[in-house]
């Protein structure tokens, strides 16, 4: 099997191309799985014998939680293709990815917070899971700060693709520092271990997350042609002005 | 070696005739452990048990004073062109520029904190454990800075987008480092130091390549 020519897509137009086709498949594929996943989730699949039917929250909760983690990877992965291969639209990428990872964490923060209270009795725990979260929520503004707080938007995003290299050697190590730090001080706490979801709770979670991860490749996409739009308009006022100069 | 040695040495003869530029961090670390007493009341038990959390907390506070002018002076009068023209990295740059700071700015954190734990009451054994990581720490706290001083440079923000940048990074090296009664903490502290020590030159060292376009 021939690998997959990565180079046609740093044109700009074909990438746009593919865009505008991709988006909308994406986006009804993903609100379509999203919705199956959350009614069955919702109203199918049966409580949990625990926790009752507050754990419904996790078809919303476990995704957002799995897309913001993968998206910060996908943004370190852009970030090193732009630094290596000066890649354009990588760079670009990381701006597009952002801000969208940055809401599946805060996502994920919320209804954590909202599951805690009649789980735990309380908003907010420095369980090891949470915590790690809140910093990987924090290290998404850091980037988005850093790209905007560059007058010299280039630049910026160069800088941001340092941040978020740095950052993800260093995520292994805070989600490990966090967690010893956290049995230490607090032994037991209500957990689900993967291999013990009971099939009808995975199904609709599978499901939920198929949506949630199509819906993120959709918002990345859609952020992205706005992004090369914006590019292109900048571009053609400046040359707008040369020219009447 | 010696080009590093020499790029250290001109960072501490700067920071020599600035002495508000050590000076500063030292009075803030200062002031954050006289401010807690007044916060959270005398009793020095309660003090005690607080001190090694709010003397890192302290450190940490005050490593990110110094980030603003880490690159913005050299930046500004030539300094960082007439360097790339001499055709020295920026990766030893940033190396030497770590050092130093970790020198100017971890070295009179470390006189200090003596007197910072005596304020707070706490006892001579735990002091005595805690400044080995305190002095381990402040490497990585200086990578950090380093790193976000390289990355921030032009940028509009100041003090609130530093700190935004360095707090996250910093929280293994925080855990780690103020719990120095706890088995194993030490060594971890050290060792996600040495980790930050061994990533920041390299991040600063493209993010000041990178911003000379």
């Amino acid at each position: 099997m021939a690998a997959p020519d990565f180079h046609a897509l740093a044109n700009p137009l074909r990438f746009q191309r593919l865009a505008v086709a991709l988006t909308p498949w994406l986006l009804a594929l993903g609100l379509g799985f999203l919705a199956v996943g959350l009614g069955i989730g919702l109203f199918v699949a049966p409580p949990d014998y625990l926790q009752g039917e507050t754990v419904r929250i996790l078809y919303v909760h476990v995704p957002s939680a799995w897309f913001a983690m993968g998206g910060y990877l996908g943004m370190m992965l852009a970030s090193l293709a732009a630094m290596i291969w000066k890649h354009p639209l990588a760079s670009l990428s990381v701006r597009a990815i952002a801000p969208v990872g940055a809401t599946f964490a805060a996502i994920c923060l919320v209804t954590g917070s909202i599951w805690g209270r009649p789980t735990w009795g309380t908003w907010w725990v420095w369980d090891g899971r949470l915590t790690s979260m809140l910093v990987l929520f924090l290290l998404y503004l850091g980037v988005i700060a850093l790209i905007h707080l560059h007058d010299d938007k280039a630049r910026g995003l160069k800088m941001a693709g340092v941040l978020a290299v740095v950052g993800s050697i260093n995520l292994p190590i805070i989600k490990f520092s966090v967690e010893w730090w956290n049995t230490l001080h607090q032994p037991a706490s209500i957990r689900l271990s993967g291999s013990s979801i009971h099939p009808d709770m995975l199904t609709p979670l599978m499901f939920s997350a198929v949506g949630f991860l199509l819906l993120f490749a959709a918002l990345v996409f859609m952020r992205m042609r706005a992004l090369i739009a914006e590019q292109r308009l900048e571009v053609r006022s400046l040359r707008r002005v040369a020219r009447a100069g | 070696m010696s080009l590093l040695w020499r790029l250290i040495r001109r960072d501490l003869q700067l920071m020599a005739g600035r002495p508000g530029e050590w000076l500063m961090p030292l009075m803030f670390f200062l002031l954050v452990a006289i401010l807690l007493p007044f916060a959270i009341g005398p009793e020095p038990r309660l003090l005690a048990r607080l001190a090694p959390g709010l003397l890192w907390v302290g450190a940490l506070l005050a490593s990110l004073m110094p980030v603003s002018g880490l690159f913005a002076l050299d930046a500004a009068d030539g300094t960082l062109d007439q360097l790339a023209v001499r055709g020295i990295a920026t990766e030893t740059l940033a190396t030497a520029r770590m050092l130093a700071l970790w020198i100017g700015f971890g070295l009179p954190l470390l006189l200090a904190a003596p007197l910072a734990a005596m304020l707070l009451n706490l006892e001579a054994d735990v002091l005595l454990k805690l400044l080995p990581g305190l002095a381990a720490g402040t490497l990585g706290l200086s990578a950090l800075a380093v790193v976000a001083a390289s990355v921030t440079l032009g940028a509009r923000g100041g003090g609130g987008l530093v700190a935004l940048l360095v707090v996250p990074l910093a929280i293994p090296v925080l855990l780690f480092g103020s719990r120095p009664m706890e088995p194993g903490a030490p060594g971890l502290a050290l060792a996600s130091s040495l980790l930050l020590a061994a990533v920041a030159p390299f991040a600063a060292g493209a993010a000041l390549r990178a911003g000379r376009g």
